[in-house]
C-alpha cells in the first residue's frame, strides 16, 4: 500500500511507522490504515498504578493513538503529589488518582476513552486482567509487580514440547524510577525472563538493628524507625499503625523529634519521616517522563509489529553524567511462575500416594518426600506433624478429584531430588495433565467441578 | 511481537475451557517458597509449630519454644510470624506474644534478632529463624539490648537476672518490676527517655 493514498491525519507522524514497510519490523507486521484503525479499535491496554509514572503512561498511550485505556490505582490524590504527577490540581486533593488522571487525559486527548478503576489491583477477578491486550506497569512496589506479574503469567500455557503458546502470552511493560534512576523492561512471559526470573534485581530493603533503633539511634532515620516500630506500639497497644493516616504520621515525626533532640540529632523533618516510614524515595519529574516515553514506545510496538522490541531491560541512570544501558537478562528456565514445568500425564484413578511414589522415579524429577500444593491448597505435607495429619487423609484419594476435576493444571511439590549420588532439597512446577478425558463432556465437567 | 487482535477470540476460548468454573487462586513465588520451607521443617523437639487459619494458609503461623536448658528452662514462649507475599525477599515479621523478662525482647514483644532485619538473605529460611528464637533463650545478649533493663542486670547481676527470670516466669513480669527497685528504676529512667 502506498501512503499517498492516505487522508491527511491527526497521527500523522504515527503514520510514519505504521503505513510503511520497514526492515526492523517483526514477521506479523502489515503496514496500513487497517492496522492503524486495529489498533485503535481493538487493542486494550491496562495502567497498572496512577501516580508519577502512571499519570505520564496515559497521557503518552492516549497520544500514540491508542484509543482504549483502563487505569487502576487505591489510591487518592496527596499535596506532595502535585510537583509531578501532572494531571493533578490543588482542587483534586483527596480524590481518587484513577479517577482524576483519566477524566484530565480524555479532556485533552479527543477521541481517547480510559476506564479507571479506584481499588486494589488483589480486588479484581483474573477475568479482569485477561482482558487486555497490554499490561502496563507504573509502579513503586515490589510487592504489586510480583502480583500483576503472577497474574499475567497464570495465563500462560506451554504445548507438549514446553514452548510458550503464542495466544497465552500476555506481555507487560514495566516501568520504574527512583530519583535520577530508572528502568523499563519488556517481559513477555514464557520468550523473556518475568519479573520473578529477576528478583534479585531488587535489592534489599535496608533494616537497622531494633537494639540499635532501641538504644544507640545515630541518624534522623534511626530515630523515625524507633518511633514508627517501637514507640507506636508501646503506646498504641493492639492498634496498627497506618502509613497512610496523616494524624499516624504526625505522631510518629512527633516522636522522632522529641528522640532526635534527646540524642542530639539534627535533620529529622515530616517528609523524611513520610520517606522512611513508606520507603519512597523522592520523585523525579524528568525521569517519569524518560521511562515512560520509553514504555510508550514499547507498547507501540509490541502492539503492532512496526519494530523490534526492546531486549530486554533498560537502565537509565542521571546521578552523575548520563548513562543509558540494555541488557538482554535470560529466563529461569526453571522459574516456578513462567517456566513451563515438568509435564506429566496421569489416568483420573491416580491416587495422590500413587503420584508421590511416581515422582521418585520420575526421570526428570527423582523426587522422594514429595509435598504437593494446588492453588493454594496443601494437598499433601511432609512435615511438620501437624500439617501432616491434616492432610493425610488426601493419599488414598484420586489427585484428579483433589484437583477439582479440571482437564489439566499446574501442580507445585517440593522434596529432596537425588542426582549424581547428591541429595538436594527442591521445589519443582508440574503441568498435570489427565488422560482420557477427551471424551467428557462440558456437562459432565460442570456437574464434577 | 504477537498477533494481538486475530489471536483474541481463540484465548476467550482457552480461558473457558480451561478451568470449568473452578475459582482461581493464585499462587505467589512467595507462597510457594514458604510451602517448601514449612513442608522442609526440622524443629527440636521442644518447639511446635500450629497454623491458627487451617493447613491452606501458612503465611500466618505461631511457633511455641520451651527452652531446655539455661535461665528460661521450664518456660514456654509464644511467637507469631507473618510472612510477606514477596518472601524470601523480605524476612518474615515474628513478635513475641508472652510477656517475657528478656534482654533482646522488649515488652512489646519486638525482638532483636539480626537475622530477622539487618542480616536476614533470601538463602535463610523459617527454620533458621526458629533456631536463631531458640538460641535467644539458651543465650541471651546484653549486647544488643531491646529491654534495656534487662540487659543490664543480666550484665552486672547474673545471679539477680536469674531469679528475675524466675519470678517473672512464675508470677508474670509485674511481679519482677513490682519488686525489683533498681530494675524499675532503670526502667522509668528508659521508657521516659
Ligand atoms: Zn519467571
Amino acid at each position: 500500500m502506498s501512503h499517498s493514498t492516505v487522508q491527511p491525519s491527526r497521527s500523522r507522524d504515527l503514520d510514519k511507522l505504521l503505513l510503511r514497510p520497514g526492515n526492523l519490523v517483526a514477521p506479523t507486521f502489515e503496514p496500513g490504515t487497517q492496522l492503524r484503525d486495529d489498533l485503535q479499535e481493538y487493542v486494550r491496554i491496562l495502567v497498572v498504578g496512577a501516580g508519577g509514572l502512571g499519570c505520564e503512561l496515559l497521557k503518552d498511550l492516549a497520544l500514540s493513538g491508542f484509543k482504549n485505556l483502563e487505569v487502576i490505582d487505591m489510591d487518592r490524590i496527596e499535596v506532595s503529589n502535585l510537583n509531578r504527577q501532572f494531571l493533578f490540581r490543588l482542587e483534586d486533593v483527596g480524590k481518587p488518582k484513577a479517577e482524576v488522571a483519566a477524566k484530565r487525559v480524555m479532556e485533552r486527548v479527543s477521541g481517547v476513552n480510559i476506564v479507571p478503576h479506584f481499588c486494589r489491583i488483589e480486588d479484581k477477578e483474573l477475568d479482569f486482567y485477561n482482558d487486555f491486550s497490554i499490561i502496563v506497569l507504573g509502579l513503586d512496589s515490589i510487592e504489586a509487580r510480583s502480583y500483576i506479574n503472577a497474574v499475567a503469567c497464570s495465563f500462560l500455557e506451554y504445548d507438549s514440547d514446553d514452548n510458550p503458546r503464542e495466544e497465552t502470552i500476555k506481555p507487560m511493560v514495566d516501568g520504574g524510577t527512583e530519583g535520577f534512576k530508572g528502568h523499563a523492561r519488556v517481559i513477555m512471559p514464557g520468550v523473556t525472563p518475568c519479573f520473578e526470573c529477576t528478583i534479585w534485581l531488587f535489592p534489599p530493603q535496608v533494616k537497622f538493628p531494633l537494639c540499635t533503633l532501641a538504644e544507640t539511634p545515630r541518624t534522623p532515620p534511626h530515630c523515625i524507625e524507633y518511633a514508627h516500630l517501637i514507640k507506636w506500639d508501646e503506646v498504641h497497644s493492639g492498634k496498627d499503625f497506618d502509613p497512610d493516616d496523616p494524624e499516624h504520621m504526625t505522631w510518629v515525626y512527633t516522636e522522632a523529634v522529641k528522640r532526635a533532640e534527646l540524642f542530639g540529632i539534627q535533620g529529622v523533618t515530616y517528609s523524611l519521616t513520610q520517606g522512611v516510614v513508606k520507603n519512597i524515595i523522592p520523585a523525579i519529574a524528568s525521569t517519569n517522563a524518560i521511562i515512560s516515553a520509553a514504555c510508550a514506545l514499547e507498547t507501540l510496538k509490541i502492539a503492532s509489529g512496526c519494530s523490534k522490541t526492546l531486549s530486554n531491560y533498560l537502565t537509565y541512570n542521571g546521578v552523575e553524567g548520563l548513562h543509558i544501558k540494555v541488557t538482554e537478562f535470560v529466563k529461569d528456565k526453571d522459574c516456578l511462575v513462567c517456566g513451563p514445568g515438568v509435564l506429566i500425564e496421569l489416568d483420573t484413578s491416580v491416587t495422590l500416594q500413587k503420584f508421590i511414589d511416581m515422582l521418585e522415579e520420575h526421570p526428570k524429577l527423582f523426587l522422594s518426600k514429595a509435598s504437593v500444593t494446588h492453588l493454594g491448597k496443601n494437598l499433601y505435607m511432609q512435615a511438620p506433624p501437624v500439617l501432616e495429619e491434616m492432610t493425610r487423609s488426601n493419599l488414598s484419594l484420586p489427585l484428579f478429584e483433589l484437583m477439582g476435576k479440571v482437564p489439566k493444571d499446574v501442580v507445585h511439590v517440593t522434596g529432596i531430588t537425588s542426582q549424581n549420588d547428591s541429595k538436594r532439597s527442591c521445589l519443582r512446577k508440574l503441568r498435570v495433565v489427565f488422560k482420557a478425558i477427551d471424551g467428557v463432556t462440558d456437562m459432565d465437567m460442570a456437574g464434577g467441578a | 511481537m504477537i498477533r494481538l487482535f486475530k489471536v483474541k477470540e481463540k484465548q476467550k476460548e482457552l480461558a473457558e475451557n480451561a478451568n470449568g468454573g473452578v475459582p482461581i487462586k493464585k499462587q505467589t513465588a512467595g507462597e510457594l517458597r514458604l510451602h517448601k520451607d514449612i513442608s522442609e521443617l526440622n524443629l527440636p523437639k521442644s518447639c511446635t509449630i500450629s497454623f491458627p487459619d487451617g493447613k491452606d494458609n501458612l503465611m500466618n503461623f505461631e511457633v511455641s519454644i520451651r527452652p531446655d536448658e539455661g535461665y528460661y528452662l521450664g518456660g514456654t514462649f509464644l511467637f507469631s510470624f507473618q510472612v510477606s507475599p514477596i518472601y524470601p525477599h523480605e524476612a518474615p515479621k515474628v513478635k513475641c506474644k508472652t510477656k517475657v523478662y528478656h534482654p533482646n525482647i522488649d515488652l512489646e514483644g519486638n525482638v532483636c534478632l539480626n537475622i530477622l532485619r539487618e542480616d536476614w538473605k533470601p538463602v535463610l529460611n523459617i527454620n533458621t529463624i526458629i533456631y536463631g528464637l531458640y538460641h535467644l533463650f539458651t543465650e541471651p545478649n546484653y549486647e544488643d539490648p531491646l529491654n534495656h533493663d534487662a540487659a543490664a542486670v543480666l550484665r552486672d547481676n547474673p545471679k539477680m537476672f536469674e531469679s528475675n527470670v524466675r519470678r517473672a516466669m512464675a508470677g508474670g513480669l509485674d511481679s519482677v518490676y513490682g519488686l525489683d527497685n533498681y530494675a524499675l528504676s532503670v526502667l522509668n529512667v528508659h521508657t521516659c527517655a
